[in-house]
């Protein structure tokens, strides 16, 4: 026991003592993952977002990257060690890192921590997440305006206020292509299992549905349209593999400028604390490339779309919008309110069927 | 909800489960429990993928998933049949063995598109109103599980190896006695389960989703063992239990597609439901059928 604890006193001297050699002024940027980094979703995003980064940077800053961390007391362990190896910033990329960067934070007030899709913050913790829900109108507008059946599909993952307000804003601007247009929903209780979403697949297709749309990470819905027919989308990557058929476009999150811009701030000095939640506009939601069959005037309605909503002259959940019984939600030209959309948990009017809970 | 669609989309989830769990039937009946499917369910979708991928041809890709899982096992079965380590511990190394090797091999195959098997029309059946586009206008592989779990029933029932094999999973002692290689046979039939379960993880890649993924299987090796349990090491109990699972899984999100007012928790949770009062009324009756010697060390001298 006590040669363990020598041991390991030996081993973080060391790495103290070898850090400054090392990282001489050179700011270290630590990124922390809840899955494998080749997972094809979530983590590969933020991967691939650390690598543009790091390119931009070049020798300005050094990397360190650790993969498949679970949430809760490894993580803290993990958030230990980076901030003890001297990480100047550390970006903790899924929702149950929170309490234990918080945790960590208030132990290295001099280390800077940046939290992804969290509310929780402090003088060294900053939030961020991604208004995903902008990039499923413009989804959502191409999928009403593509069906020839009126019938379209939404594989949920969890029943929680980001997924069912990507459903609702699908959904609103769905019928705004089309009127007539129907919303299957459904839901997995999970993010990845690609068996799982294939067959939710074939049931959606084989219920009439022919566009899909999905909130789960893998690219099987679009495995399963390309074999079967019927469209779909890219979800969290490009999926561009799967242009031109049946991928109509895309989804993506992209945090690269985001995580660009806060490393700038280390390296000059001027980071603050701050809670921020990004969309098409700046560039954390991206739609990818409009291909296929769909229609010049259709592509042209959605492009203006995006760029509406990026220039900020359109809200995607603009009244008159009702609730699912009916009742009044936001009047004429009203806009939602962030706290609203934040723990959005209630199906607008004309979705069917009811939200697990 | 089209009744034809449905039965026919049933066919095809319930096949890898069905696949997987009649192999794992055969190595238990031999007196092993070998917890590593997941493990070699999902070596055999990635070896698959990439047999079929790099030849062009699933029917190869299948071969490959099966000689691939296959060889895995045989890992499991030195381990526990000539060192005598214990089958559980094992068996759950051998399914973190399988996870890890296939992220590793498969990391090369993201975002490769493999060439499936096309539907196979059997003749004349396929004609038959209903019924033809129900059950006969499958993939391959549809019809080889179901004949796989027929031949694995005329085997254990008729022949005499399989007669042996049933003796040396009741008692391994007495089959020894009587000059039976209890570690030969068991053996073969770890070899035999491992390549079943490398055809079903190779179905999931290569027909059901179709495309590698890591960690594609996503649990379907412990439906699997599970099948095995429920349906008393029994042949057709193994069909019956892999479409009942396959079937009330598509069902429900078929419910789900089609607007019905049933609360998703229920729909969602309903193949483990059923899967657990099935277990608790064999349970209740007594009759397990579990082989006498089931995951017992066996060595000549002890």
């Amino acid at each position: 026991m006590k040669r363990r604890t020598l041991l390991a006193s030996a081993a973080v001297g060391l790495a103290l003592a070898a850090a400054p050699a090392f990282a001489q002024d050179v700011p270290k940027i630590g990124f922390v993952y809840v899955g494998p980094v080749n997972d094809g979703g979530w983590s590969q995003h933020h991967h691939e977002s650390a690598m543009k980064m790091k390119e931009h940077f070049g020798d300005q800053i050094e990397l360190i990257e650790q993969e498949s961390v679970p949430e809760g007391a490894d993580a803290e362990r993990v958030l230990t060690q980076m901030a003890l190896s001297g990480a100047d910033l550390i970006f903790t990329t899924s929702f149950g890192y929170m309490d234990p960067t918080i945790n960590v934070a208030a132990k290295f007030p001099d280390v800077k921590f940046e939290h992804a899709t969290g509310y929780k913050t402090a003088d060294n913790v900053s939030a961020y997440s991604a208004r995903f829900y902008e990039g499923r109108a413009v989804t959502g507008y191409l999928a009403g305006a593509m069906t020839k059946s009126n019938k379209i599909g939404y594989i949920g993952s969890f029943p929680i206020p980001e997924v069912i307000r990507g459903i609702n804003s699908s959904f609103l601007h769905a019928k705004k292509a089309n009127p007539d247009v129907e919303m299957s929903v459904v839901w997995l209780s999970t993010w990845f299992d690609p068996a799982k979403e294939a067959d939710a697949t074939q049931a959606l297709l084989d219920q009439g549905v022919d566009v899909v749309l999905a909130h789960t990470d893998s690219t099987a819905p679009l495995s399963v349209l390309e074999k079967a027919g019927g469209y779909g989308f890219g979800q969290a990557a490009d999926m561009y593999d799967y242009a031109p058929e049946p991928r109509l476009s895309s989804i993506i999150d992209d945090w690269a400028p985001y995580y660009i811009d806060r490393v700038q701030a280390i390296v000059d000095g001027t980071w603050e604390s701050h809670n921020v939640w990004q969309g098409i506009g700046d560039g954390m939601v991206g739609i990818g490339e409009i291909t296929g069959p769909v229609p010049e005037d259709v592509k042209a309605t959605a492009e203006k779309m995006k760029a509406d909503i990026a220039a900020g002259d359109y809200h995607p959940f603009t009244g008159p919008i009702n609730k699912q019984d009916g009742s009044a939600w936001l009047a004429e030209g009203e806009v939602a309110d962030d706290g609203v959309l934040a723990g959005m948990d209630f199906y607008v009017e004309g979705l069917t069927g009811e939200i697990p809970n | 909800m089209d009744p034809v669609l449905l039965v026919a989309s049933i066919m095809v989830s319930a096949t890898p489960i069905l696949l997987a769990a009649i192999g794992e039937m055969v190595v238990e009946k031999a007196g092993v429990l070998n917890l590593g499917v997941e493990g070699m369910m999902i070596t055999g979708a990635v070896i698959g993928f990439a047999v079929a991928v790099s030849t062009g041809s699933p029917v190869l890709g299948f071969a490959g998933a099966a000689l691939g899982a296959a060889v895995l096992s045989l890992s499991f079965g030195f381990l526990t049949q000539y060192l005598l380590s214990n089958q559980v511990a094992t068996g759950l190394g051998l399914t973190l063995v399988g996870l890890g090797l296939s992220a590793l091999v498969g990391a090369s195959f993201e975002g490769v598109r493999a060439p499936g098997p096309g539907k196979l029309w059997i003749p004349g059946l396929a004609e038959i109103p209903v019924l033809g586009p129900m059950l006969f206008r499958h993939d391959f592989m549809v019809y080889v599980s179901l004949l796989l779990v027929a031949g694995v029933w005329a085997f254990l029932k008729y022949t005499r190896a399989g007669l042996i094999l049933r003796a040396v999973g009741e008692d391994h002692e007495s089959a020894h006695a009587l000059g039976y290689k209890v570690v030969r046979v068991r053996m073969a039939a770890i070899f035999f389960g491992g390549a079943c379960a490398g055809l079903g993880g190779a179905y999931v890649s290569l027909v059901r989703v179709p495309q590698w993924t890591e960690g594609m299987t996503a649990g379907a090796g412990w439906i699997a063992l599970a099948i095995v349990v429920f349906a008393s090491w029994r042949p057709l109990g193994v069909l019956i239990g892999a479409y009942l699972f396959g079937g009330v899984t598509v069902l429900q999100l078929n419910l789900q597609a089609a607007g019905t007012n049933v609360p998703v928790e229920l729909l969602s949770m309903s193949p483990y439901l059923i899967t657990i009062i099935v277990l608790v009324v064999i349970s209740a009756r007594g009759v397990h059928g579990a082989p006498g010697s089931l995951g017992r060390s066996f060595h000549a001298s002890a």
